[in-house]
């Protein structure tokens, strides 16, 4: 082939390959025109803040409520748990792994925890409503087990994965020069961890922590098994919520098409979608900073 | 390679384009109550696959809906779970329709709780003030002292609705009753809680949970089939006049024992005797 076949192929696949990127973006953002247009029309019957604050979420009801607010702090409250338990967790994991464990143990852990992310979510959501809710229930003696501390555990569970991998990657890059002139300077490795090395990769753990909270606010399957599903606001951490993703995902099937019920489901994606994204942006923030910071 | 990008992109035109090649001969357009709709649908899917010249439209909307529909001539079957209303039927009539009524199976529910739970009976008034939360320890009802925790279906199924119409009358669920969204989810839910109380298909009990009686009455298919059971209610189809043609094949097959009324037994209702 000529030189000039070789520079019309290129051109070929490069024009293909935007073809290929357009398409994808082009699909995702008629998903989201698809959220808002079917969503938006319920505030057309509603008012937004008998929507936002109404207590009581009765959609099949004559008359029917759509008070989505124990919704809405049902997943606050489930992204809460999971994140002091799962930031906790993976930050501390992660320290270990990259200051204490030696090398060869770091190159085989790390791996394994990460492999933890591939655990389906159903299989975590039954192993919480089979064996974590019958041992809440005989040892903490609680009414139910299916509750907001279970969906928060097992939510942990799925974002110490992500949580542990990004932070070990931020504090794996802190360069070797700060420890060895903290340690130079007669501090103890535990006060070089703690003082110089986790406050350098600060940021990079912050991006962790808020992806590892973005993965737990949308997830569906565990909060539907395992948190209960009672649309209620929670007195304490061992009463059952219902979440955002489990009320869509219980109710959309059944609702009828273009309903009332319907538009609603789909508000409530949308405010779903607005906390993953504010999740999502913090993260990309804190990560857009680290790198001006480090440059 | 203008040749193969061009042949490429005819193949995805070809593929989103692609119908149902073979177009049947005859349409049958089922609509109405979501209670009905699992029979139908897991019925349907068998009698399309034994009689490939017809082929079913089935969908849901409510019993409402699908009367409505059956009035102006928009489906050939409606499903619904509860008679017909007189209103309805003059509508009917006056549109040149007959609604007539064919009874393809019994929905009955039946309130379960733990095993070791003493409670062996309750009356429909217990469970209404139950389910509405104004009796909210089981030593009120005669077990041991303890809160109950409330397993319910989740507010959309025809599980839901046939028990917020033949129970709660009108009156709302507690909101602190926890939300399943499957019949199997509230016998895994109440097998592992001794405090809690759930009502399910009669197709889903097993001896992970204990049935309860309801106003003096044993649950099982002989007492519903015979209405005596209190939280059961038939679930009917309507046709326009008696069935005929297509339709009637298709009425002939729900009825069977073999066929229709298998799937009736697998979707959790009760199947009508020989």
């Amino acid at each position: 082939m000529s030189t000039a076949g070789f520079a019309r192929k290129e051109t070929y696949i490069r024009r293909i390959l935007a073809g290929i990127a357009g398409c994808s973006l082009f699909f995702l953002a008629l998903i989201m025109l698809f959220l808002f247009m079917e969503g938006l029309p319920v505030f057309g019957r509603l008012a937004p803040p008998d929507f936002f604050f109404g207590m009581g979420w009765y959609p099949t009801q004559e008359p029917p409520e759509f008070g989505i607010f124990p919704l809405i702090v049902g997943s606050l409250a489930v992204t809460l748990v999971s994140g002091v338990l799962a930031i906790f967790l993976g930050v501390m994991t992660a320290v270990w792994l990259t200051e204490i464990a030696p090398a060869p143990v770091r190159r085989v852990c790390k791996p394994l925890i990460e492999l933890l992310a591939a655990l389906p979510s159903v299989v975590v959501g039954f192993f919480g409503m089979v064996v974590i809710a019958p041992l809440l229930q005989r040892y903490l003696d609680v009414d139910t087990g299916l509750n907001l501390f279970n969906a928060g555990l097992m939510l942990a569970f799925m974002s110490v994965p992500i949580v542990c991998s990004v932070a070990e990657d931020a504090l794996y890059g802190v360069p070797a020069t700060l420890r060895e002139a903290s340690l130079a300077l007669g501090a103890t490795r535990w006060e070089t961890t703690i003082r110089v090395v986790v406050p350098a990769a600060f940021s990079g753990i912050g991006t962790a922590c808020m992806l590892g909270m973005s993965r737990s606010i949308g997830e569906t399957m565990v909060v539907l098994m395992v948190a209960g599903g009672a649309g209620i606001l929670p007195a304490s951490i061992f009463d059952p919520v219902r979440p955002m993703p489990a009320a869509i995902a219980a109710e959309m099937a059944e609702a009828p098409f273009r309903g009332e019920h319907y538009h609603a489901l789909f508000a409530i994606g949308m405010v779903l979608f607005l906390f993953t994204l504010l999740f999502n942006t913090i993260a990309q923030r804190i990560a857009e900073k680290n790198r001006q910071s480090l440059g | 390679m203008r040749r193969l990008l061009f042949a490429l992109l005819l193949s995805i035109v070809a593929g989103i384009s692609f119908v149902p090649a073979a177009a049947a001969a005859e349409e049958i357009v089922v609509t109405g109550s979501t209670t009905v709709l699992p029979v139908m649908q897991k019925a349907g899917e068998a009698f399309m696959a034994a009689n490939p010249g017809i082929a079913l439209a089935i969908s849901g909307g409510g019993s409402g809906n699908g009367i409505k529909a059956l009035n102006e001539g928009l489906c050939h079957i409606a499903m619904s779970s509860r008679d017909i209303k007189s209103s309805e039927m003059a509508q009917g009539k006056a549109n040149g329709v007959n609604p007539a009524r064919t009874t393809v199976a019994v929905d009955a529910l039946v309130p379960v709780v733990h095993p070791e739970n003493p409670v062996k009976a309750l009356s429909t008034a217990q469970l209404r003030d139950i389910y509405a939360g104004r009796i909210a320890n089981w030593k009120e009802v005669g077990g041991t002292a303890g809160k109950i925790v409330l397993i319910s279906r989740d507010t959309s199924s025809g599980t839901f609705e046939t028990w917020e119409s033949m129970i709660m009358n009108k009156e709302k669920i507690s909101p602190s009753a926890l939300l399943q969204a499957s019949n199997g989810a509230v016998v895994q839910a109440v097998a592992k809680n001794r405090r809690a109380i759930g009502y399910i298909g009669f197709g889903y009990l097993n001896r992970s949970v204990k049935k309860l009686d309801v106003d003096g009455i044993e649950a099982s298919p002989a007492t519903a089939l015979a209405g005596r059971w209190p939280i059961a209610r038939e679930l009917f189809l309507f046709t326009n006049g008696e069935p005929a043609g297509a339709v009637k094949k298709f009425v002939t097959y729900l009825l069977d024992p073999q066929k229709g009324q298998k799937a009736v037994a697998e979707t959790g209702y009760i199947p009508l005797q020989k």
